[in-house]
């Protein structure tokens, strides 16, 4: 694996070479019935060979727009109306179709976000990847076949000859990135435009994969254009990055520069969306960017973000168009900004070490407790099968959640937590067990059999903003709806009390007549919350609300649920992937592995040794955006056994890094429970815990 | 703030409009509108469009039935105005069409809703059911139906039922399959909501997308259906006007008089395809929104 001084040492040597790549003041239009948009109006910049630069910025901000357009592949509305894009040294504009063929997939390859819609559904993997040397080297087939597996292999997948005979779908969607990821450097392409390649996968997962293109970026000398919006993925693969706002590139420059001292205010705003490592929602609160990218279809004189900025000046910011200053003193750092020498200098937030967070106030009152819950799914039987084998969900979940705190519950997909969401709502009921809310016991029944008082105490926020509101009716509809089913008053009443709500998620007025297609994804997630907030409830469950945001967005809708829960004293589930959103906002949390809790304590004991060896994992797999702050990964090698199979041992056997035996296989782990209430489901002692995560630490 | 309160109101109450906008940018969706809109415009001015009564008799066309001045279209067989007889024709297939149409939508989107949202026993039978329906030849359906109940402007409409509900239960139990799985469905359970308003007020309004340009479509089948069983003779019973009856009346004079059936038979193709046209129109609107 390659440390970050090599990492350096190739940027500085591959400086002067010629670019691979260079987009010269490029426009691109789309031109449609309302007229010609440009979405970006004038873009440079170039990639020298082996050269990694990461596109960071909002949806919307024209990054995978850039990509096609690299790859000509913008479609019938899309047009490059200005400017060249010089693949090396050649102009792609007067390139034949025949040519560009010739460089698409040999000398210029692309990974998507969805890996499924690169592979073919009904080809063999191994099929698919011949065809790559078979088309471009014009080699044999045995000849590609042994390149192919050669490639598997590269990637890190077991068994590469088994592989190449499965279908897509009989892999996991890690695999798929990895077989979509072979495939494009098989042909070993000088440039690799990947597109937010990590977007739909689990965090160890993600973790592995943004590991290995890291390796072999350097392997094989690939100049990659990554885009993501997530700023710790690109800090992990990238030596450069450029921060796109509005299709315009506003800040460029070596990564750790760039994020270390951000300069553009763009940039700083969205570093300081994000919370960093360390921090919860006692220590700071989290500073989301205002506002949302305009529509293209007027653009402004000046700053694209001048609507946005807090640092903006009418009459020098929107005035004249703003040029590309380069920092002083930092080499190829640049960024688009007027006001660049008189703005203060930007501090991150850090945690003053040893500064004791405040501490949780038992609040004494139980809303929610979960006592030996078991899910398990009998499907019925079929003619073909009359004994389908039976799916554990949840296995012996102990949890409880108290008055006005936060229970975070973590995991990866498939880990039960959606389950354990449902069983929650009464969409579905619990096999063995109890749920207690309040003072009843829900866990056996169902939302259709719940009463007026039990609904009522109980609601959800949902992860998409797409879905969560029906699209035939419009905001006011489902807020008084709501407000009218749970809380049983007038249609009048419900007018004055929608408003209401709606002011407390800050939304004007106005939106009452809006339809959710009118509607960004935040502003989606407010009128969801809104929604949830119409009976006053005491448990609020919110499964993944911000991961389908942008990082500016999220923050404000992280702020809103932290304020919400003081003014009304609501219990919060909140259940999410991301551990540092996390970290900030949870005062319990529970890690969940294969349909069981395999840590649970305070949000201070579990993200401080001692960690379950999958806590661990988990913590050091997610991307962290602070320079020098990057750990080292513990990479988890395969995937989540099925839940249809009974483990007798340790769920987490088949893929610890910690495994001390035989012991793990076969009988399941003791429970460790401190006097402070943490526990960990490990055979390995606590106190040895501890030390081998600090000895991993250092 | 009050400027902004009325201005929303005045766009909210645009709505169709503007959706009728958006219609006329689609060239094919305006050309299928005006042949629609024409043949409405017909039947419903029909009394003062016409010239002649449809059913009168006028013997001393029979000698020369081509079209002159008197008769623009020519005569028929027995001596009837044909041009006053697609007129008044047009009247009933713009009142059977988009009412049978109409009446399969309703069978279809009840039993499609249902089978959708319940799954389990109610969608099998319910889809058993229309599985057997649809695994008969439209026409042999329509024969047998009109055969056993005899030929009325009801009984076509019901035979309409029973042909088209059942490629409409599909397309809802599709969409309602789909959308019950949606948060928006959950929420609406978690706060209680009856089964019959998820099903009428939550799903319903999202399958209209489809559904409108579907119907568009299917009003062109019937369209073609009714001429068909005119054609056989099971439409409406004569003297009354129809335009599948007056090609059926006069296709055995095809190679002398071809006038008789022509005209009848670009009416009924005239009109399919503006339904047709309308729908193409409609779907380019529905993929751009």
């Amino acid at each position: 694996m390659s440390s970050p001084a090599t990492l350096r040492k190739t940027a500085a040597v591959t400086v002067a070479a010629k670019p691979i790549l260079e987009l010269r003041d490029v426009k691109i239009s789309y031109i449609t019935r309302a007229g010609r948009i440009d979405v970006v109006p004038a873009l440079s910049f170039s990639l020298a060979k082996g050269e990694a630069l990461g596109l960071v910025g909002e949806s919307g901000c024209g990054k995978s727009t850039v990509a096609y357009a690299i790859m000509k592949y913008l479609g019938g509305a899309g047009r490059i109306t200005n400017g060249q894009i010089l693949f090396n040294g050649q102009d792609m504009a007067s390139m034949s179709e025949d040519q560009l063929r010739q460089i698409r997939g040999s000398k210029l390859a692309m990974v998507y976000q969805d890996p499924m819609s690169s592979l073919n559904p009904t080809m063999r993997i191994g099929r698919q990847l011949e065809e790559v040397p078979m088309l471009h080297m014009k080699v044999g087939r045995e000849e590609a076949r042994q390149r192919a597996i050669r490639f598997l292999g590269e990637v890190n997948l077991p068994d590469p000859e088994l592989i190449m005979e499965r279908y897509p779908h009989q892999l996991s969607g890690g695999q798929q990135q990895r077989v979509v990821i072979a495939m494009a450097l098989m042909a070993e392409p000088d440039l690799l435009v990947m597109d937010e390649p990590t977007t739909g996968l689990d965090v160890t997962v993600e973790a592995a994969v943004l590991d290995l293109v890291a390796q072999l970026r350097h392997k094989h000398d690939t100049a990659i254009i990554f885009i993501s919006h997530n700023l710790g993925t690109v800090l992990r693969v990238c030596d450069r990055v450029g921060v796109m706002y509005f299709g315009e590139l506003v800040e460029e420059g070596p990564i750790k520069e760039v994020f270390a001292n951000p300069r553009h205010p763009y940039t700083r705003g969205l570093l300081d969306s994000i919370p960093t490592m360390g921090a919860d929602k006692h220590s700071r609160r989290l500073s989301p960017i205002a506002g949302q990218v305009p529509s293209a279809l007027a653009r402004p004189v000046g700053c694209g973000f001048a609507s946005r900025c807090s640092f903006c000046e009418p009459a020098t910011c929107t005035t004249v168009p703003i040029p590309t200053i380069a920092i002083p003193g930092e080499a190829r750092h640049q960024a688009k900004c007027v006001r660049l020498s008189e703005l203060p200098p930007h501090r991150r937030f850090q945690v003053v070490p040893g500064e004791a967070t405040a501490e949780i106030a038992k609040s004494g009152e139980t809303v929610l407790g979960i006592d030996h819950l078991y899910k398990i799914y009998r499907p019925s039987g079929t003619i073909f099968d009359s004994k389908p084998a039976e799916v554990r969900a949840l296995t012996d979940i102990e949890l409880s959640a108290e008055r006005g705190r936060t229970l975070a519950i973590v995991g990866e997909s498939g880990c039960g937590k959606s389950s354990l969401a449902k069983v929650l709502t009464g969409i579905e009921v619990a096999t063995q067990g109890k749920v207690k809310l309040i003072d009843w016991e829900i866990g056996h029944v169902p939302v259709e059999k719940r009463n007026q008082a039990q609904k009522k105490s109980i609601q959800m926020v949902f992860q998409n903003p797409d879905s969560t509101l029906n699209p035939s009716h419009t905001v006011g509809f489902a807020i008084r709806r709501a407000l009218q089913r749970l809380r049983g008053i007038s249609a009048s009443q419900a007018k004055t009390q929608a408003a209401e709500l709606l002011r407390l998620v800050n939304l004007p007025m106005e939106f009452v007549n809006r339809r959710p297609r009118q509607l960004s994804g935040g502003q989606k997630q407010r009128v969801a919350i809104a929604r949830a907030l119409a009976g006053d409830p005491a448990l609020i469950i919110a499964d993944e609300p911000v991961s389908a945001l942008d990082v500016s967005v999220q923050a404000a809708i992280i702020n809103l649920l932290i304020d919400l829960q003081d003014k009304r004293d609501a219990t919060l589930v909140f259940i999410s992937h991301d551990l540092s959103v996390v970290r900030f906002l949870a005062d319990h949390v529970a890690v969940m592995y294969l349909g069981r809790v395999v840590e649970y304590g305070t949000v201070e004991q579990v993200y401080a040794p001692p960690y379950h060896p999958y806590t661990e994992a988990l913590l050091s797999a997610a991307p962290v955006a602070e320079v020098g702050k990057e750990r080292e990964r513990i990479i988890l090698e395969g995937t989540i056994p099925s839940a249809t199979k009974q483990i007798p041992g340790c769920p987490f056997a088949s893929r610890c890094p910690r495994k001390i035996g035989s012991i793990c296989d076969d009988q399941p782990p003791p429970e460790h429970v401190t006097q402070q209430g943490h526990r960990i489901a490990c055979h390995i002692p606590l106190g040895d815990l501890a030390k081998l995560n600090t000895r991993a630490a250092e | 703030m009050a400027q902004a309160e009325q201005a929303l109101k005045v766009k909210s109450s645009g709505r169709f409009w503007r959706r009728l906008k958006l219609l006329t940018e689609s060239p094919i969706g305006v050309a299928g509108a005006m042949l629609v809109l024409f043949w409405v415009f017909v039947a419903i001015f029909a009394p003062w469009l016409a010239p002649y009564d449809p059913n009168a008799n006028n013997y001393e066309a029979l000698a020369d039935p081509l079209p002159n001045d008197m008769f623009l279209l020519g005569t028929d067989n027995q001596g009837r105005d044909i041009l006053s007889r697609i007129i008044w024709g047009s009247r009933t297939v713009l009142i059977v069409a988009p009412v049978a149409t109409f009446c399969a939508y309703v069978v279809g989107c009840i039993l499609g809703l249902l089978s959708g949202y319940y799954r389990g026993w109610v969608d099998s039978v319910i889809s058993r059911l229309a599985d057997i329906l649809l695994s008969f030849p439209a026409i042999v359906l329509y024969i047998l139906i009109i055969m056993r109940l005899g030929p009325s402007a009801i009984n076509v409409i019901v035979a309409v039922i029973f042909v088209a509900s059942p490629q409409i239960i599909r397309i809802v139990r599709g969409i309602t399959l789909e959308q019950r799985e949606l948060d928006y469905v959950t929420a609406a359970k978690m706060r209680g909501e009856s089964a019959i308003y998820i099903m009428l007020v939550e799903i319903l309004p999202n399958t209209r997308g489809p559904l409108i340009v579907d119907s568009c479509l299917r009003m062109g089948y019937t369209t073609i259906q009714i001429g068909v069983l005119g054609f056989l003779g099971l439409g409406l019973p004569p003297p009354d006007p129809d335009w599948g009856g007056m090609v059926q009346e006069t296709y055995s004079m095809m190679s002398t008089w071809p006038h008789m059936s022509l005209y009848p038979a670009i009416a009924i193709s005239s009109l399919v395809v503006g339904f047709s046209l309308l729908a193409d129109g409609l779907r380019e609107i529905s993929l751009r929104d």
